[in-house]
């Protein structure tokens, strides 16, 4: 046995703090929820408000402005009248909007952490074992403290899933701005660049296949959190895939199943098309 | 005052590099400051005038700290002692944004790989500069086209650099340093990374356009031959101390040390070598036919074969100004072989 004289009580500390965040701020972490569900319902209604075959045509076209090929736009079409034709399409929309904010939030977050990353060892050094540890705890870990302080539903959901699919695009990000050549960095200095404008007109032009990299990888992640998302009252294709296996309903399960892998190809091609033509102008030779 | 002054530069690398100038004047050598201070010497007390209008070539081994001291100009890399002015500025007393003011509108820089920005058409390449300062995109455009069309680039404006052939990659490269119309032009090997028949072309097109434009331009090389061919004056470093300054005749005749001597041991004499530099006094009623003063040895020693009496040295308006033999020809020529 290990001797009990070493250890120590985490559990407790914990504990502790999360009611003194409880106590102490639960005003603040409501205020925070709930302009995070105002702009989820915005999106939600907006995306809702589309009729479903302008919705077919929103995405097939975005698909094309994507890759330039009409293939794509076929692929995505299918996938979506898939998911329309299995009943789930109120549930994918649902869950679009939820990916939707996610990776928005992500975005907004993790590009700036990605690049001061990228700017300073120190930091790096820092940042690196927590996305390390973001990455590798069980998602129920930090589920259950998300609902004590945003409350059973969606904001919870968003939380949880953005602290899931973050690390990736904070990765990519800094990856992408140190690969950015030291030489064509120099010759903007030498032009008399200041550091912001040779951050948004040199290093993240240089770096956005790796940027979109980690947006695509973001969305993947964000998309796999959907059926854990839905344990904590997410709506949506995953909650559908929830109940299905509570019911022990095989089928239910396999139909919201399929939907959540149409819905993946989608983000997954269009994303990962935009970072392949910024590489084929943008990237290096 | 000279255009650009160097005073007595030094640069160190290390972790306390300030500790280790006072025995730069104690001339403890480079390797005994490495060994026992792990400090190693970039620069070492460097001191050079350049003037308005000339081309000053700095050269040099790799190691030799040229590529250091042409990085000091525009402070992309800070001296550890010493001073720098430009017009009588000096460039370490400036604050941030003087400097990057000084960056946009009076040096530009040419670099060795080229650096242009793959993201960026050749049009928007050459426009950078002026994008930097905050031109209006019109007038940026009309004048990055201008600078295009003179280095021979026109019908390539939407081209991205990765399409383009690394001699027209330096063109852009070149005509992005000029379109700012500086002052100061600082080519880094700006021809080191072409092959030898694109290298001749761009250095044809830098000297054609200098006659025209009359910048100061700083070049730096490790090529003897392309530093006489298109160096006014020719500074030579060798392990960050510089070793001479001179005309490209002084340094091929007049080497100042072995290093050197080693250096133009290999150089084609003919080629860097014009008639003033070895010609005699005019010698009365001679005939015969006239070259000018400023021809390279290799340009008129085919005229020796019909005239070895000798050959009529005349000034650019065509009067007589000194006779070439065929005897002092040889001996400038031949020097090489002898030693």
């Amino acid at each position: 046995m290990f001797p009990e004289t070493l250890e120590w009580p985490l559990e407790r500390w914990v504990n502790q703090f999360l009611d003194w965040l409880i106590v102490g701020y639960g005003d603040q972490f409501e205020a925070f929820s709930g302009v995070i569900l105002r702009i989820l319902i915005q999106i939600e209604s907006m995306l809702r408000a589309i009729p479903w075959w302008g919705m077919i045509i929103i995405i097939a076209a975005l698909a094309w402005h994507a890759s330039r090929r009409w293939q794509l736009s076929l692929l995505v079409t299918i996938c979506l009248v898939l998911i329309g034709s299995l009943g789930l399409w109120d549930m994918a929309i649902q869950t679009m909007a939820l990916m939707i904010i996610s990776v928005l939030i992500s975005i907004l977050v993790g590009l700036p952490v990605g690049v001061l990353m990228a700017n300073s060892n120190r930091l790096r050094s820092i940042l690196l074992p927590v996305l390390d540890a973001m990455q590798t705890m069980p998602p129920f870990v930090y589920l259950v403290p998300a609902v004590m302080l945003f409350g059973l539903g969606k904001v919870s959901a968003i939380v949880a899933t953005v602290i899931f699919a973050i690390p990736p695009l904070v990765r990519l990000t800094d990856l992408g701005i140190r690969l950015v050549d030291a030489d064509v960095m120099e010759a903007s200095r030498s032009f008399g660049t200041g550091r912001l404008k040779q951050l948004i007109s040199v290093q993240i032009p240089l770096a956005m296949p790796n940027i979109m990299a980690g947006i695509n990888q973001c969305t993947m992640m964000a998309l796999g959190m959907v059926v854990v998302a839905s344990m904590i009252g997410a709506r949506g294709l995953g909650e559908y895939v929830l109940t299905g296996i509570q019911r022990l309903d095989v089928g239910k399960g396999m139909a919201g199943g399929i939907a959540i892998v149409a819905l993946a190809i989608i983000f997954d091609r269009i994303t990962q098309a935009y970072g392949q033509r910024k590489m084929k102008t943008h990237g290096p030779k | 005052m000279s255009k650009i002054e160097i005073d007595s530069v030094s640069k160190i690398f290390g972790d306390d590099p300030v500790t280790i100038v006072p025995l730069l004047d104690e001339d403890m050598s480079k390797s005994d400051i490495l060994e026992k201070h792990e400090h190693v010497v970039g620069l070492r007390k460097v001191s050079l005038n350049i003037e308005a209008g000339e081309i000053f070539v700095i050269m040099g081994l790799s190691g030799s700290g040229k590529s250091t001291l042409i990085r000091h100009l525009n402070r992309l890399i800070d001296p550890t002692s010493g001073a720098i002015r430009i017009d009588g500025i000096d460039i370490m007393s400036v604050d941030m944004k003087e400097l990057q003011h000084l960056r946009q509108t009076k040096l530009s820089m040419v670099f060795q790989r080229f650096a242009l920005m793959p993201h960026r058409t050749v049009l928007e390449n050459v426009a950078y500069g002026l994008e930097v300062r905050g031109d209006e995109l019109k007038s940026r455009e009309e004048e990055a086209r201008k600078w295009i069309g003179k280095v021979g680039l026109d019908g390539y404006e939407d081209r991205y650099p990765s399409e383009l052939s690394g001699g027209m990659q330096q063109r852009v490269g070149l005509a992005r340093g000029l379109a700012t119309n500086p002052d100061v032009l600082l080519m880094d090997e700006a021809f080191s990374a072409l092959d030898p028949l694109i290298r001749h072309d761009m250095q044809h097109i830098l000297l054609d356009l200098q006659n025209e434009l009359h910048k100061t331009v700083v070049f730096i090389t490790h090529d003897l031959d392309e530093a006489l061919a298109i160096g006014d004056r020719i500074a030579i470093l060798h392990d960050g101390v510089l070793v001479q300054v001179g005309t490209p005749e002084e340094i091929v005749l007049r080497p100042a040390d072995d290093y050197v001597r080693r250096f133009v041991h290999n150089v084609n004499r003919s080629r860097a070598l014009r008639v003033e530099a070895i010609m005699g006094d005019a010698v009365p009623l001679f005939e015969g036919p006239s070259i000018p003063r400023s021809s390279f040895l290799e340009e008129i020693l085919p005229k020796f074969v019909s005239n070895e009496d000798g050959l009529v040295v005349v000034n650019e308006d065509g009067s007589v100004c000194g006779h070439l033999t065929l005897a002092s020809t040889m001996d400038a020529i031949a020097v090489a072989t002898n030693d």
